[in-house]
């Protein structure tokens, strides 16, 4: 579906990704790892066009990604969620879930101005569809959907910028370490909750960014890890965390 | 939402608040010695800080949530009864066409500052674009006054246009200073332009609808009318429809766009919002909506000069803005009294009343850092409301 040949982001001299090579799968779940500093949130900022790559290619269902703007990468079904949440606070609940699916919604000023009897079945429809992604992801936030974000704790914001990333049904969900910090319990209700989403919509790929390794280990099909812009290693859970590579990028060099 | 266990009949509260409101304002359009309008300034804070305590504020807010077209009408009936009741006075109903025009301006700002996020210091500048290009179109052709005041918004925001590239390529405090320098530019211009009357001004002859000249005073069953009743009723008639239209806007997909982009322009982008589109359209609304507003006052002031649209007066704009309460309309009024009409109040105090104005104005600020009526959280329809 994604296939990303010599991928390489300058920051004046800092080189965030070098020659990256990767491909994700129709359907897959694809851990990307590595230290801080590695490259993880970069490589969604390329992807997703909020930076213009330096170098490389990424072809999505072969065509090319680099070059085109956020807007139209967004419309060819590519959504995501932030390492630091990225919400509009005074918004409601409401508000910050259905902006997720902007392409679908009629924003004609005769529509929104004049058609309101139009505009009211829109909506209503709209509030069925975020009804029900909070049922998967927070049933107790379906109470509270015209609350302002600002009140909610940060694992309630996670979770309405997971409702926000899905409400238009993407066929690659970008996830910057969702479980940042959540407790253990939490972390494992969201994996539920996302492995619930996929098996909902087979289509969907998934890349995560983690640091769990548990996370990892339990909804991952395949690893990638990264280590200064450079991919390091590449296969299952088990594979990854056996080879040697691997364990000095995170652990360091043995010394004697 | 929490109903108070004491809950009246929203109709009943509805009225009750109009009709108070609107005998006190009758009362402050009146007062002229300075014990008067001490007494109702001070009857205003006491009556807000009751009304607060006593739960009396929350009940009206929830009657307006129920049964918002009855509180739009109320709202519209308490102002008609108020420039009904100064049909032959000429200064109240003057009072009364300002804070209705510079309400009608102040909604363009709010659409561009309180909901994209676009600060317009010029917002005198575009209120003046309208005033003269109503001079001139008014004076020279015979184009029907109605279409005079459009054509008159339409050209402010087809002057605002030329500000569209620099104010998208600047951010917060740069585009605000791209603004100041457009409300400057375009005094200057004025003011050394012969052909638009240079300092001097032009004059604008009066306003005609459908054959009946409105700066002709009227009788009707023997009673002498102010010509100014003819603007106060067209200006109420304008600034209720822009304030319909701010309404809706903000109430739709339209103006929770623009606030995802004055949010979080990041975020905005990456699911699809084109965060030009909604500067743009807001902007070239806000300064069409300035630019009708400045037509109907060029009318009723019958004369344009460069010195009413200073960069001072485009603060006067966005002080009542950010006095009502960023973002919500329905704040602008109140603001725009005190902005307006308090000065001309005081007068008593002569040179120090505009001293004693800004310190109320720093005052409310510092009580209410969101102004009088902050904006609310945003409900698409009321529960049990229909479109």
């Amino acid at each position: 579906m994604i296939t990303v040949t010599d991928l390489t982001m300058r920051f004046g001299g800092l080189t965030a990704l070098d020659h990256l090579n990767l491909h994700i799968n129709e359907g897959e779940v694809l851990g990307l790892l590595g230290p801080n500093g590695s490259g993880k949130t970069t490589f969604f900022n390329v992807l997703t066009g909020l930076y213009k790559a330096s170098g490389g290619s990424i072809l999505l269902d072969g065509v090319e990604v680099i070059g085109q703007s956020p807007q139209a990468i967004y419309r060819s079904g590519v959504a995501r969620t932030f390492q630091r949440s990225r919400l509009s606070l005074p918004l409601t609940v409401f508000d910050n879930i259905v902006i997720g699916d902007y392409q679908h919604m009629q924003r004609g000023l005769v529509f929104n101005l004049f058609r309101r009897k139009a505009f009211r079945a829109e909506y209503d429809a709209y509030v069925e569809k975020v009804t029900a992604l909070l049922n998967i992801f927070s049933p107790p936030l379906v109470a509270q959907l015209f609350e302002p974000v600002e009140t909610f704790s940060m694992i309630d914001r996670r979770r309405i910028e997971v409702c926000r990333a899905l409400i238009s049904r993407p066929r690659l969900l970008l996830l910057d370490e969702p479980s940042a910090g959540m407790t253990h319990d939490e972390t494992d209700a969201l994996m539920d909750d996302i492995l619930q989403v996929r098996s909902k919509l087979p289509g969907l790929s998934v890349v995560l960014i983690e640091h769990q390794m548990n996370v990892i280990k339990r909804i991952t099909d395949r690893c990638l890890v990264l280590n200064y812009g450079k991919k390091i290693a590449e296969g299952s859970y088990a594979e990854i965390t056996a080879d040697p590579a691997v364990q000095t990028a995170y652990l360091g060099e043995e010394t004697v | 939402m929490n109903t108070p266990s004491n809950f009246k009949n929203p109709a009943l509260v509805l009225a009750l608040a109009t009709s108070a409101i609107t005998v006190y304002m009758w009362l402050f359009l009146h007062a002229e010695t300075q014990l008067g309008v001490a007494a109702l300034l001070i009857t205003a804070l006491v009556a807000t800080i009751l009304s607060r305590r006593s739960g009396a504020t929350q009940q009206l807010e929830l009657s307006a949530a129920r049964r918002p077209g009855l509180a739009r009408v109320w709202a519209l009936g308490g102002i008609l009864a108020l420039i009904a009741a100064f049909y032959n006075q000429h200064f109240a109903l003057l009072m009364i066409c300002s804070v209705l025009l510079y309400t009608t301006a102040c909604l363009g700002l709010t659409l561009q500052f309180g909901f994209s996020g676009v600060a317009n210091f010029a917002g005198a500048a575009f209120f003046g674009i309208g005033s003269y290009t109503t001079a001139v179109m008014v004076t020279h052709t015979g184009v029907p006054h109605l279409l005079v005041i459009v054509l008159s918004g339409v050209m402010a925001a087809l002057v605002g246009s030329m500000l569209i590239l620099p104010v998208l390529r600047t951010r917060g405090h740069y585009a605000a200073l791209v603004t100041i320098a457009f409300g400057i530019l375009f005094k200057t211009f004025i003011e050394v332009n012969d052909v638009l009357g240079g300092p001097q001004g032009l004059q604008v002859p009066g306003m005609k609808l459908f054959g009946r000249a409105f700066n002709d005073g009227f009788s009707l069953f023997g009673v002498d009318f102010s010509f100014y009743i003819s603007y106060a009723l067209l200006s109420l008639a304008m600034a209720a429809g822009v304030f319909v239209v701010v309404k809706a806007l903000e109430r739709s997909w339209i103006g929770l766009s623009m606030d995802v982009v004055r949010t979080d322009e990041t975020a905005a982008a990456t699911f699809g919002l084109h965060i030009a589109r909604w500067k743009v359209v807001a902007f070239m609304m806000g300064n069409f909506f300035a630019g009708i507003a400045g037509s109907v006052y060029a009318m009723l002031m019958g004369f344009v000069a460069p010195n009413n649209f200073t960069f001072a007066d485009s603060l006067l704009m966005l002080s009542i803005v950010i006095l009502g309460g960023l973002g919500n309309p329905l704040g602008l009024i109140p603001a725009a009294i005190i902005v307006l009409v308090l000065p001309e109040k005081l007068q008593f105090i002569q040179e120090y009343r505009y001293l004693f104005y800004g310190a109320l104005v720093i005052a409310i600020l510092l009580f209410r850092p969101d102004g009088l009526l902050p904006r609310k959280t945003r409900l698409f329809f009321q529960r049990g409301e229909k479109a």
